[in-house]
């Protein structure tokens, strides 16, 4: 005998609940938020949620759905990179650095990761009314200085003052060009299962150094930001082992868990990553620890992300830890098939976990 | 790193573990709850689950400060935030809990003045730098932070502060873990007890769960191997019929707790009557409130409060799932609706909250990922 109700369902097992979640990862995301929050800035979930649902919507065309960090132009028989970034860093002032050389480091390193030889900057000043000139001179001497040791010119620039109180100090526009020489495919869509994992460094430097220098923690420390022009590096790589490079990414905002996480979603792979493998040093583990923060979600300024094919693994570390910039170079994991599209990581203590993609913003305005 | 790298080694885990397997009965299941949500996170951070046998089961309990805040506090603390030349300080663990219609970052991004801070004293220090403002910390967490709340009172009174103020939501364990113990629909085999909550109370506290209820309790430190030796404390009681509380944490919790820290709390603070837990309902005496004499540093005396209670949604689970009841998984909108992003319920907000820890860590098939590791 029917009664017309629905016999109830059973509970549905853990197994098609995960299921269940990966199905509402891949739906469009639609921003919920009436507003701005800082959540918006902190290079996790709310980013991309923002950028997807709000300027990909808006801007939409081929180029820029690839989600790079730098756009690849087709330009007569030349082929160009083109990117720009914005700093807010505060302090503006930090050990090891400053927001000036920030600003040219990180849009250098932009162009970098698709293998570009960097070529020129623009710099835009967004100043606030009663800004000391001589901090401005400061940075701007900084800039130079950067822009000499990534064999870039400034070429171009804009300056806007706005009423104190209505900025905080000064920000930074560069954006930059550069010319890609090599023939060989880099993206963030080509990672293979069976490849490479590799970083060029200790991870966690710059955000933990600005985070200390803001002074708010009462922790005093030697660290030092780890700002620097990656191009050279990149072009070590590729020499060595061009063919064999997949992606390249540099890891800022959201650290090297977030890259991970970008890579395995554009290249539908899972990326398995050995934590006892990740370089990092002691201090930034201290004061991680301290904070309740994962080195993992960090921001660098100077370290990146290689994938590469596992025959090449090894011709790869050689070349970064032959460079200034890559001798602590460490592979730090492998590319899986499944399950995609997950950042797996076997911990320092035996077992298993996922690093997933930031939420919420731990440390704002750090680059 | 000294101090953390001994108790995290991976060669220590697998004797351990091998040992844990061989206490336990594989003909029975074993279920425990880690009251702590400090627990709850370094389990899923450092898959500990891993070293377990299958029939060995982790409950999460209810410890995590901003899981049990019930969302009509939330709202009167953002009614404060809304009055003029307010500054409302908190933890960040506070700024994404869901109040009735709004949180603490989407009144901030609204134009309420509220600040993240690491400690009481930091919103002191604002206190200070703002003469002309009213400065509010929005003071949550159990007995472990209570003590710090309690200090800065007494400092902030040293000091004459008159623009200084805490909106008090301490809540207190005991009567927490008591309420999960008087629960019908819950069978547990033994407790991991909250290590730095025990740092202030001591040990004396859990002795009623050993003699009344028949459970064992092992106050536990927060390395994974602190957590994995106190399993194996907690079945070595089972396998030889004893119950008992146990301290693993010795080398940090002193038997009878921190006289001072616990002198300083009651010369500042009362038990309430009852208070408002998320998911648990009320619950009698499980909560403190500044005394009379602090009326001057009270929020709750000083800004006129509406005091609304909210009721959960009707599709968050919570409740279950800070009872141990059910798995994070198994609620409803787990995932779905309900996303550290998006949260409908507190489980899902603070990194120690069941669901967020289960979802940012664990949230994948353990035999799939094995697999996929080895491969």
């Amino acid at each position: 005998m029917t009664t017309g109700r629905k016999a109830p369902r059973p509970a549905p097992g853990e197994e098609e609940v995960l299921r269940r979640i990966e199905r509402a990862h891949r739906r469009k995301p639609r921003m919920r938020d009436e507003r701005i929050t800082l959540a918006h800035g902190a290079g996790g979930k709310a980013t991309q949620t923002l950028i997807e649902a709000v300027f990909l919507t808006a801007f939409h065309n081929p180029v820029l759905a690839r989600l790079e960090d730098q756009a690849v132009l087709t330009v007569g028989t030349a082929q160009l990179a083109f990117t720009t970034d914005s700093y807010v860093v505060s302090p503006l002032f930090f050990p090891g650095g400053d927001i000036g050389d920030l600003a040219v480091n990180g849009t250098v390193n932009d162009l970098a990761m698709a293998g570009a030889r960097p070529l020129h900057l623009s710099a835009g000043f967004i100043l606030e009314e009663g800004f000391p000139v001589a901090d401005l001179t400061r940075i701007a001497a900084s800039m130079a200085e950067a822009a000499a040791a990534a064999e870039v010119d400034i070429v171009t620039g804009d300056t806007k003052v706005v009423e104190r109180g209505k900025a905080d100090g000064c920000y930074i526009t560069t954006a930059g060009v550069g010319v890609v020489e090599h023939g060989f495919a880099l993206g963030v869509g080509l990672a293979r299962p069976g490849d490479a994992v590799l970083v060029s460094g200790p991870i966690g430097e710059h955000g933990t150094t600005v985070l200390l220098a803001r002074g708010d923690l009462d922790i005093a420390s030697e660290l030092t930001s780890d700002t620097a022009p990656l191009a050279g590096l990149v072009a070590a790589l590729l020499d060595a082992c061009g063919g064999g490079v997949r992606c390249l990414r540099d890891a800022t905002r959201g650290g090297v868990a977030t890259v991970l996480n970008e890579i395995a979603r554009a290249s539908e792979v899972a990326v398995v990553l050995d934590e006892a493998a990740v370089p990092v040093r002691p201090e930034v583990r201290g004061a991680a620890e301290l904070l309740g923060i994962d080195p993992l979600y960090i921001a660098c300024e100077g370290r990146m992300v290689a994938v590469v094919d596992a025959a090449d693994a090894e011709a790869a570390l050689g070349a970064l830890r032959a460079h200034p910039l890559g001798e602590q170079a460490a592979v730090i994991g492998h590319v899986g098939a499944e399950p995609a599209p997950l950042v797996l990581c076997r911990t320092g203590f035996g077992g298993t976990r996922i690093v997933d993609v930031l939420i919420g913003d731990p440390l704002p305005r750090i680059c | 790193m000294r101090y953390v790298d001994e108790y995290r080694d991976a060669g220590k885990a697998r004797a351990l573990a091998a040992r844990i397997a061989e206490l336990c009965d594989p003909g029975r299941t074993y279920t425990f709850m880690e009251v702590c949500g400090g627990h709850t996170h370094t389990i899923y951070k450092h898959g500990i689950e891993d070293h377990l046998p299958d029939n060995v089961r982790l409950v999460h309990g209810p410890g995590c400060p901003v899981c049990v805040i019930p969302m009509g506090r939330v709202d009167d603390a953002l009614h404060i935030a809304g009055q003029p030349d307010v500054i409302m300080t908190s933890f960040g663990d506070m700024m994404r809990v869901p109040g009735g219609s709004a949180s603490f970052l989407d009144a901030k991004a609204a134009g309420a003045d509220i600040r993240m801070v690491y400690s009481p004293l930091d919103a002191l220090k604002i206190a200070r730098r703002n003469p002309g403002r009213r400065v509010v910390f929005m003071a949550i967490g159990f007995e472990t932070t209570t003590p710090s709340t309690a200090m800065t009172v007494l400092r902030a009174a040293d000091e004459g502060l008159d623009n200084f103020s805490v909106f008090c939501n301490h809540v207190t364990i005991i009567p927490a873990i008591k309420a999960i113990l008087d629960s019908p629909d819950l069978r547990l085999d033994g407790f991991i007890g909250p290590g730095h909550v025990s740092t202030v109370i001591g040990c004396r506290p859990y002795e009623f769960i050993a003699a009344e209820y028949g459970r064992p309790l092992v106050v536990a430190g927060f390395e994974p191997l602190d957590i994995l030796q106190s399993i194996h404390l907690l079945l070595t009681q089972l396998a030889e019929n004893r119950v008992a509380v146990e301290n693993q944490y010795g080398r940090v919790v002193p038997w009878d707790g921190n006289g001072k820290a616990l002198r300083v709390l009651s010369q500042v603070m009362e038990v309430r009557p009852h208070f408002e837990w998320r998911g648990l309902g009320f619950i009698s005496h499980s909560a403190l409130r500044l005394r009379e004499a602090y009326a001057a540093y009270d929020a709750e005396r000083l800004f006129d409060l509406p005091g609304v209670r909210v009721a959960d949604p009707k599709s968050c689970q919570c409740g279950e799932v800070l009872k141990g009841v059910l798995k994070p998984w198994q609620c409803k909108v787990f995932g779905t609706a309900c996303t550290p992003e998006t949260p409908i319920g507190t489980c899902m907000v603070s990194s120690e909250g069941a669901c967020a820890a289960y979802y940012n860590f664990g949230r994948f098939d353990r035999a799939g990922v094995r697999e996929a590791i080895r491969s």
